[in-house]
């Protein structure tokens, strides 16, 4: 990308971006595309997907074999530069000793932020995602309702492509005919899972996700999306065109050279930068949003990592998209650590990440397939939505909202790991070894829960009193408890992947956890984090209203997963999007009419 | 889903103590015989097909590393840069002599063609390096599935292995440095001369003694357990190459013009059809 330094920014941008994820990348998109200069600032360095994915690179080209290391927590070749649970001098801590009060906190350095590394899972949430006070009693109820973001989830699927079926299922919502790309075939353990679901009624369909299975109707979508805009449709078409459809290889948490998947990097930024209305300012670690007497927000004080030294932008509006733990970490920090945006005390409040927990085990029908290729897509081509509704209704569950699953076959390209467990190997070695390796190769299953979970009071940040990081900004210190409801949750998935494991013939490992507090991911490890400003109807309740506008300062937007009120079991990314592309409509309405 | 391959060694080793863990953390049980956790929105870059399939951290893992960098927990406590902490925390086994080296760092250059010995320094003597090369040829040799695990740098790469500077490897240092000399001690003991010089009879003699955990007498327990723990290796080695691909079945890795799923008999041995239009 092309980049500026400190001293190249203009006197005054429309709109400062801090963060360039899904989130920022979304908010480039839309304002630049409507004439708003805007400058975006990333705390990581510059990153090139073209040059610097590691596509077609063999595991054997890697540092051990590929594995999982303290500087790269997903494998080496993971799109993540500059990330993972530690990210080199900037701590964080925790306000108990015990490890299931902890939250592991996730982030990345480069541009794009996670969008480079992520599942491509696409999912929307559904009408009673965004009502669920109303149905249930818990949590709360976001100021928006399906209807109103359904035309923005629309948009987005049409700009970065997202493939699936429309399956027309209870709350899990179709998208408009024509909008979603061919769904690719379904791999041997998908179809297996879907054949034994059935018996225990679990619905296995084709996932949604964002990768290309054909070119992007260049010549069509663009008017859809800027209809009365040429010179905007001129750019994006143009920038469809540059991306190729998935040619079937390589894992897209490597991230994409040809820009056949969805990352900012690849899909919002181009099209941005190209209206020449983007300056984008990499090392720029965001200390304080500033504001002036009459409450309104000037700019950014940020600290330019190559120098060490302090600098400032200043622009008409900011936007804050630097994930929810960064975000309430520059509100807290501002006003000379007097904090911002507060008014309702809720800054750092709610936090939530996903209900994650798995059972794995091994099918003897599986073993012994005939080699063939299973790479597909490079992720998920199948999942099981939340299929409990109606039991949920009659009362036959014990724990309210769902969790989908997502599932894994394992005849994947071997990387760092043995790709079978040790105990089926016992006593074999030599050619038996041999044999034994093929015949077990691909016979293992996992099944993953990816539930909701409910916000609660135990689980928030705040500003460590005593703890700075390396620029000498005060960190995070992070509080967290899952609740009945998840641990319940948790529970039922184990439950149901056992029952699906032993009908299919299969047996489950013995993990030795027994209970779900045991069993059930920590807070974080799922790296759905949200919440911590949340929406809402309410200024006294909420942080800011239903256009991701701060109640108390009106030129300020929240734009990644903070203004979450609910966490749904779908993935937050294309929500962060719908709801990025719909505040950036609402900041251009506003600024035109003088509002902000 | 992943096998981290570490399992046999999980159940001799205490990895909190090994990795300094501090006391205050509760260490939930091990996952088993796998790194299962899910993280399927995350798929790693070597995650295959499906992206449940990350060469994925179990919560046992990463406390170990988290550990190991620094105070993880704790009221005020902070986690240090990973790569300053490490070589002054006594994460380094004792026992063991090792120079110091740091790892690849957060930000390595993804499309250099690695070289084994590139960064940091292989501390297998001589006489570890030639068993290691003969045991692994006792593993994986050359037959009809494939050419002999030295054909393809394995022993090598468990070189590499045992020398980085990360926990969970450093972890594997001792087991196996020790492993490697303890066969060669007992093969002297049995048969007067070093395992790579043994003949393909008196070598199975020794593997039959500890190639299974359950079955190796109590004195010879950690034998069986570096015995397992190197055989996983070699196959971390083994079948991450090209022709470990072809021994294995994996088939990938290509550009296809198109996604045509299981071959039909693929779905006819499981009795399934293909349901996606």
């Amino acid at each position: 990308m092309p980049l500026i330094t400190p001293s190249q920014a203009k006197a005054e941008y429309d709109v400062a971006i801090v963060g360039s994820g899904a989130g920022g990348g979304q908010m480039a998109y839309t304002l630049t595309l409507a004439g708003l200069k805007c400058v975006m600032l990333e705390a990581g360095r510059d990153y090139s997907p073209a040059a610097e994915t590691p596509m077609f690179m063999r595991a054997d080209n890697a540092p051990l074999r590929g594995a999982t290391t303290p500087d790269k927590n997903f494998g080496y070749y993971d799109a993540t530069v500059d990330g993972g649970w530690q990210v080199p001098g900037e701590p964080y801590t925790q306000a108990s000793d015990k490890a299931e009060e902890q939250f592991w906190w996730w982030r990345t350095r480069m541009t794009g932020g996670r969008t480079n590394h992520w599942g491509r899972i696409s999912l929307r949430n559904g009408p009673y995602d965004f009502k669920p006070r109303s149905r249930d009693g818990l949590g709360f109820d976001w100021p928006v309702s399906y209807a109103d973001i359904d035309p923005y989830y629309t948009k987005v699927e049409m700009l970065i492509g997202v493939f699936g079926t429309n399956p027309g299922m209870e709350n899990t919502p179709d998208s408009p005919a024509g909008v979603l790309l061919p769904a690719p075939k379904a791999r041997l353990a998908e179809l297996v899972a879907q054949k034994f679901g059935k018996k225990i009624g679990v619905p296995f369909i084709p996932i949604h996700r964002a990768v290309l299975t054909k070119a992007l109707d260049a010549d069509n979508i663009p008017q859809k999306l800027h209809p009365g805009n040429a010179w905007a449709q001129k750019i994006v078409a143009d920038a469809m065109k540059g991306r190729s459809p998935c040619f079937w290889a390589t894992s897209c948490g490597r991230g994409c050279s040809i820009s056949a998947n969805y990352q900012s990097t690849t899909v919002h930024l181009p099209p941005a930068m190209a209206t020449g209305n983007l300056d984008l300012l990499s090392n720029a670690h965001v200390r304080e949003v500033e504001v002036n007497k009459e409450g309104k927000a000037t700019g950014v004080l940020y600290i330019d990592r190559t120098t060490g030294k302090e600098e400032r932008v200043k622009a008409k509006a900011v936007v804050l998209a630097a994930s929810s733990g960064d975000t309430v970490r520059i509100l807290l920090n501002s006003n000379a650590g007097k904090n911002i945006a507060n008014s309702s005390g809720l800054v750092g409040r709610y936090i939530m990440d996903t209900v994650g927990t798995s059972v794995e085990g091994q099918v003897p029908a599986l073993e012994n397939v005939p080699p063939h290729n299973e790479e597909g897509a490079g992720g998920a081509h199948t999942y099981a939505p939340w299929w409990g509704y109606k039991d949920q209704a009659a009362g036959k569950l014990d724990f309210p909202r769902g969790y989908h699953i997502e599932l894994g076959g394992t005849r994947h390209m071997p990387s760092g790991y043995n790709p079978v467990a040790d105990s089926f190997l016992e006593g074999s070695y030599g050619s038996r070894l041999k044999k034994d390796m093929r015949r077990y190769y691909g016979s293992f299953v996992e099944y993953d829960c990816r539930g909701e979970m409910i916000p609660n009071e135990k689980s928030y940040c705040e500003i460590d009193p005593a703890v700075k990081d390396k620029w000498g900004i005060p960190v995070l210190k992070w509080h967290w408890k899952w609740s009945e409801h998840e641990l319940k949750q948790a529970a039922h998935a184990r439950k149901t992947f056992t029952s699906l494991i032993e009908t299919m013939g299969g047996k489950v490992f013995p993990d030795g956890l027994t209970k779900p507090e045991q069993y059930i991911e920590p807070g974080g490890k799922i790296i759905h984090e949200v919440g911590g400003a949340i929406m809402g109807a309410d200024a006294k309740t909420s942080v800011t209203n239903a256009y991701n506008q701060t109640w108390d300062i009106k030129n300020l937007f929240l734009c990644d997963g903070s203004p979450f009120a609910s966490n749904a079991d779908k993935n937050p990314t294309l929500t962060i999007m719908a709801l990025a592309w719909r505040a950036a409509d609402y900041l251009i309405e506003q600024s035109r009419k003088g509002n902000l | 889903m992943t096998f981290d391959s570490d399992s046999a060694f999980d159940t001799l080793a205490d990895s909190a103590s090994a990795s300094g863990l501090p006391s205050g953390l509760s260490m939930p049980p091990a996952h088993g015989q796998h790194s299962g956790s899910a993280t399927g929105s995350h798929p790693g870059p070597d995650a295959g097909p499906v992206n449940h399939a990350l060469p994925r951290l179990s919560r046992r893992d990463v406390l170990r590393m988290l550990a190991a960098a620094g105070a993880f927990a704790g009221h005020g406590g902070s986690i240090p840069d990973s790569r300053a902490a490490a070589p002054a925390n006594g994460v380094i086994v004792p026992g063991v002599s090792v120079p110091y080296a740091t790892g690849y760092g957060t930000d390595p250059n993804l499309v250099k063609l690695h070289e084994i010995g590139d960064l940091w320094p292989l501390i297998m003597s001589k006489p570890q390096r030639r068993a290691a090369d003969a045991l692994c040829d006792v593993l994986l040799p050359a037959d009809d599935l494939g050419p002999s695990a030295t054909s393809l740098n394995v022993p090598a790469f468990i070189d590499e292995w045992v020398s980085a500077p990360y926990p969970k490897q450093m972890e594997d240092r001792p087991l196996i440095l020790e492993g490697l000399d303890w066969l060669d001690s007992e093969s002297t003991k049995r048969f007067n001369k070093p395992f790579a010089d043994l003949d393909a009879a008196s070598r199975e003699t020794l593997c039959n003694l500890i190639c299974d955990t359950r079955k190796a007498p109590a004195s010879l327990e950690k034998a069986a357990a570096f015995f397992s723990r190197f055989r996983s290796l070699s196959c971390v080695g083994y079948y991450s190459t090209q022709e470990g691909w072809k021994a294995i079945g994996f088939v990938g890795n290509v550009f296809t013009p198109t996604f045509d799923g299981p071959p039909p008999e693929v779905l006819k041995q499981l009795d399934v059809e293909q349901t996606v239009a």
